[in-house]
């Protein structure tokens, strides 16, 4: 069956697999280099364009990237070069900016240390040229404003002529002059005016101050923190469609905030039980419909999504609709429950699928069928023999990200060894690719077949790093769960892909 | 620096002050922006200093915020309103920041100036301007422009009218919810500068495509504008127009649009007349009333007096009446609370009959409702009940209402239920008074929680003011004095407070033979604390006692606890002295 999808798909409706390439790297490691905790990426997001990323990362920093290539998009000898190439142009982005989002808090009240890990970030509407995001760690979201900023030189002061025409260093001293005689002399500021009776013509000798301008500089200005509305950690941020609002939601609780204004949020979602002995499911992820301004999804850690319409009443505690897969008969086990808690959810640009990833597998809903999910993707399926093993080492618990394609036809998500997988969801499509985040993405092509799935083609290869890997099973196979691709975005309008695989950020297209 | 003479210093400074780099300096000289064009005079206030504001625009966003709300009362600065047009370029700019407040004032005072303006500058100047930002690349231009066309429409010609009317209907239309929230805000004001003609064609067919907006938030600000659009329309072009339109929005599926009608609704009744009023809004409003949604509810409830005050007595006993009482025992308490805020103004609409037959119960459930903000809000309003049916009725279950209020563990109900009690005190009558909340006053002066006891010293002289010196020497004064000997210190602090407000109420003859006395004697008191207190209450007494009773006792303590051994007492008795020769100086 391997590689047979390929050649069965191409002649009907469903779409071609796509082949994907490696397009760019930023923070690759050297070998042997050691990562640091802080530079791991725990966040990435496309723009609404598609020509901004931003990644987030544990440090508290965001960084900012642009995209390149539409630029010089339709110059004709560019187009020229490339006739040998059958696909021409990919997105390119190249590094742009970057700024310390959060830094570690300490809350005293509660004896509790507060990360400055970044959760999760959010493009906001552009305006005037100028950049918006919102980025969250566990407590504090924050609204930040990323502007070219000239660099203004000012000269021809009224006082201290000499001094202002000197270099940055020396315009500062000369400011502290004006301060100084200002206090002196105009500490009464309102006398000088009543004092003197201004000549008509008004006082040739005073001069305005000249500025001239030389060079911009990229500025990243916290416009809003919003803080100290969540009692648990926020996992996810989400802007609603009317451009005035969006929400947080934490374990518990999911709040309806006012981007202009920070000392107040709605409680909107509470599934808080009045005694948390009877806790027995928490959000672990919301999202706004892309268009519905009143619908919201938010999924469960019982691997349940609710979709609720905020124009019922102010308090959501009841939903809407309610997606959930019932289970098979007899095949519960201990791990169940845990492997159905739903990691992460996305609305399709459309708004008509929600794709869900749970430990084990992505699930594509139709938010008009809430009898079952429209398909099921397996993931990494030969893993469930290991379930006991992951769960010993807590990786069971890891927080996939999933994403979909711009025209809604493939969706994406991660898993071990730097791997991360892609899957065709159009009818009849049985593509499903498996890809490596590294310079040659498809070099431990696996070619499974998505479903139905069961064992791993027999692939033997040489283990990446050393030849003694704990994570080969008895096929070959390579796992090693402290590489793990948790995150990744596709582009809004193209076929790419960004990911990241600790550190580093890889991106591929097709 | 030579060229600038001594005394032109201070302005020279506040000029270059407008570029320094403390945020806080460029503010001071922004707000002195008049000083600074004074000094430059008309001409280069004009040719230099606008021109320079204008490229000023990537400033911090204080600056600007206090840029744009000076620039808005510069005219007489520029050289007068034949010049007003050279500051629209500066307002201009500020108009399509991103900071939302900043783009406000900026709008604001575009409208001042352009009131301001001659006709043939706003149409040469503003009216471009006008269109420049509604066709802004960013969605910030095209937010502001739409509160200018109120301005602009009026002195424009008829082909330019025309122009603006489809400008504004595009900015309705606008891909941005946030310029369509813009527009839907505007358009009564707008509305109200277009002639009638247009006001029943184009004007309200852009109403029915916001009505119709699938944004929520815009459709809200729609609902607002019913009202504005309700009362520049004839009666029955209202009736034909908006009328349909409030009814399906008191029925639309978001709470939020059925709460923002609930406010509104009232204000429509006299727009559309007492008929329709009767047949379609009494309807839609008991609707309101029954909403699933608490808020909604809440919302409506708030209106009720406000509803029945336009309709007739009997209307409102017939529909909203029984409405009022199902609120009355609602599930939610904030329903309750906001019913009770307003229900007693409900009385002189019914008249006397029917409040005592139909109101009276419910204010008696109300009093007794478990939330303690329900009965508070009865009880804040219970002159208005006083007015129509006197206050006897409701003696007996008032009584209860406000003892257990006043005991209640929350020490905000306490505060608030003490501030009513004067009001209470003149509407029950000294009599009632004494018998049963007499005692209560006194027991807040002893409370846990110093904000009570501090209301409560204020309570007593409140009461004496109400009640008359004579009252209070029976009533209150001995009370007071009995606890000078509690054994807290911080009781004893509250009587000294209580004595130095009493003081001026009592009378002079009163306050030397009752109160200084006790005062005097606290100076031998152990605490500090009360020492220092008793220096700062012989200060407040000197002005109203005699000239005699201060050198012969006041001054002797005071000398006395200048000599005490803690600091404190020291200082305070000493500024006591002072301020007494101050006074004995100036007589």
């Amino acid at each position: 069956m391997n590689g047979g999808d390929e050649v069965v798909a191409a002649p009907v409706g469903p779409p071609q697999p796509l082949e994907w390439k490696f397009s760019q790297v930023f923070g690759e490691r050297t070998a042997g280099e050691e990562v640091q905790e802080v530079d791991i990426i725990s966040a990435i997001e496309f723009d609404k364009t598609g020509d901004h990323l931003a990644t987030g990362d544990r440090g508290g920093r965001v960084v900012l990237f642009e995209r390149t290539d539409t630029k010089d998009h339709g110059s004709s000898r560019r187009d020229l070069e490339r006739t040998d190439y059958p696909i021409g142009r990919h997105p390119e982005f190249r590094y742009k900016t970057e700024f310390q989002s959060h830094e570690p808090e300490f809350d005293y009240l509660k004896s509790l240390e507060i990360e400055e890990k970044i959760n999760k970030i959010r493009w906001c509407q552009t305006a005037n040229g100028a950049l918006f995001l919102l980025s969250t760690n566990d407590k504090t979201i924050k609204f930040w404003k990323v502007q070219e900023k000239k660099i203004k030189k000012i000269s021809c002061m009224n006082l201290d002529p000499l001094k202002a025409v000197g270099n940055g260093s020396v315009a500062s001293s000369s400011n502290s002059v004006c301060s100084k005689s200002y206090l002196a002399n105009g500490g009464c500021p309102d006398k000088s005016s009543n004092d003197f009776s201004f000549p008509p013509g008004g006082i040739p000798s005073l001069r305005l101050p000249m500025v001239t301008t030389h060079e911009t500089n990229l500025m990243a200005r916290c416009r809003r923190v919003y803080a100290h509305a969540h009692d648990y950690h926020i996992n996810s941020i989400s802007n609603n469609s009317d451009g005035e609002t969006f929400i947080s939601a934490d374990d518990l609780r999911i709040n309806l905030w006012n981007l202009e204004i920070s000392s107040q949020s709605f409680n909107i979602v509470d599934v808080k039980p009045a005694n948390m002995e009877d806790l027995t499911e928490v959000i672990t992820s919301a999202e706004f419909h892309p268009t519905h301004c009143n619908t919201l999804a938010y999924s469960s850690s019982k691997g349940s999504i609710r979709l609720i319409d905020l124009r019922q009443s102010a308090l959501c505690d009841s939903h809407a609709k309610l997606f959930e897969e019932q289970e098979a008969p007899g095949s519960r086990s201990f791990f169940t429950e845990i492997i159905a808690s739903i990691s992460d959810i996305k609305f399709g640009q459309d708004g008509r699928y929600i794709l869900s990833r749970d430990y084990m597998t992505l699930k594509l809903w139709d938010i008009n069928m809430d009898s079952g999910p429209v398909s099921t993707f397996q993931v990494h399926e030969y893993l469930r023999p290991k379930l006991c093993d992951l769960y010993e080492n807590d990786s069971i618990f890891d927080k996939f990200e999933c994403c979909l394609s711009g025209d809604g036809l493939r969706v994406a998500t991660g898993s071990y060894s730097n791997l991360f997988r892609v899957f065709g969801c159009a009818p009849g499509t049985t593509e499903a690719t498996t890809l490596e985040a590294s310079k040659n993405p498809m070099r431990r092509q696996v070619q499974t077949p998505s479903r139905p799935s069961r064992s791993l083609s027999s692939i033997t290869r040489v283990v990446r790093r050393g030849a003694e890997n704990p994570g080969v099973d008895a096929n070959g196979n390579s796992f090693d769960f402290t590489t793990k691709l948790l995150h990744l975005a596709w582009h809004p309008t193209e076929h790419s892909i960004a990911c990241a695989a600790a550190n580093s950020l890889y991106m591929y297209y097709a | 620096m030579a060229m600038i003479e001594e005394p032109l210093y201070p302005i020279a400074v506040l000029i270059d002050e407008l570029k320094n780099e403390d945020i806080q300096l460029r503010l001071n000289s922004i707000r002195r922006l008049s000083t600074i064009a004074r000094a430059l005079g008309d001409e280069r206030t004009r040719k230099e200093l606008i021109p320079f504001l204008s490229e000023n625009n990537d400033d911090d966003d204080e600056v600007l915020l206090a840029m744009a709300e000076e620039l808005g009362v510069f005219i007489p600065y520029v050289g007068g309103v034949e010049y007003a047009n050279v500051l629209l370029p500066p307002l201009e700019t500020l108009c399509t920041v991103e900071e939302t407040c900043v783009r406000d004032k900026a709008v604001e005072s575009l409208c001042r100036i352009g009131a301001q303006m001659r006709e043939q500058d706003l149409v040469e100047y503003f009216i471009p301007l006008v269109k420049r930002l509604a066709a802004g690349e960013w969605f910030t231009a095209r937010v502001s422009s739409c509160g200018l066309f109120h301005i602009a429409y009026s002195s424009a010609p008829e082909t330019l009218k025309t122009e603006l009317r489809t400008i504004y209907s595009q900015l309705c239309q606008d891909d941005m919810p946030m310029v369509r929230r813009s527009a839907a805000t505007n358009l009564g004001k707008f509305a109200a500068t277009v002639e009638p003609a247009h006001l029943k064609t184009d004007i309200m067919s852009i109403f029915e495509d916001l009505t119709q907006d699938d944004q929520d938030s815009v459709r809200l600000l729609a609902v607002e504008g019913c009202a504005a659009l309700g009362k520049l329309l004839e009666p029955q072009d209202c009736v034909a127009h908006i009328l349909p339109v409030i009814v399906s929005f008191s029925q639309d599926k978001s709470w939020r649009v059925r709460y923002m009608v609930a406010n509104q609704l009232y204000e429509l009744c006299e727009a559309v007349g007492p008929e329709p009023t009767r047949s379609d809004l009494v309807p839609a409003y008991v609707r309101l009333l029954r909403d699933n949604e608490a808020e909604v509810r809440i919302a409506a409830a708030g209106k009720v007096t406000k509803f029945c005050r336009i309709l007739n007595p009997e209307l409102s006993i017939q529909h909203i009446l029984p409405c009022v009482k199902e609120l009355s025992t609602d599930s939610s308490q904030h329903v309750r609370s906001a019913l009770a805020s307003v229900i007693m103004g409900m009385a002189p609409v019914l008249g006397k009959d029917a409040t005592i037959e139909q109101l009276l119960p419910i204010f008696l459930s109300l009093l007794k409702d478990e939330f303690p903000d329900v009965r508070l809000n009865i009880i804040s309003k219970l002159d208005q009940v006083n007015q129509v049916i006197g206050i006897d009725l409701l003696s007996q279950s008032l009584l209860p209402a406000i003892v257990e209020l006043a005991e209640d563990r929350h020490w905000r109900v306490r505060l608030a239920i003490i501030e009513y009690i004067p009001l209470l005190a003149s509407q029950l009558g000294v009599g009632f008074f004494d018998d049963k909340l007499g005692a209560l006053c006194m027991q807040w002066l002893k409370d846990k929680v110093y904000s009570i006891r501090d209301a409560a010293a204020n309570n007593v002289k409140r009461l004496a003011e109400e009640f008359g010196p004579e009252w209070a020497m029976q009533h209150i004064i001995p009370q007071v004095l009995d606890m000078t000997n509690n054994s807290h210190y911080l009781y004893r602090m509250t009587i000294l407070h209580a004595i130095s407000l009493l003081a001026p109420v009592m009378g002079p003859e009163i306050t030397c033979s009752k109160l200084l006395p006790v005062v005097i004697n606290a100076s031998k008191d152990r605490v500090p604390n009360i020492k220092f207190n008793v220096a700062k209450v012989l200060q407040s007494l000197t002005p109203i006692v005699d000239q005699s009773v201060v050198e012969k006792t006041i001054r002797p303590c005071l000398v006395e606890l200048s000599e005490d051994p803690d600091v404190d007492v020291r200082f305070f008795a000493n500024q006591a002295l002072q301020s007494s020769d101050q006074v004995m100086m100036s007589t």
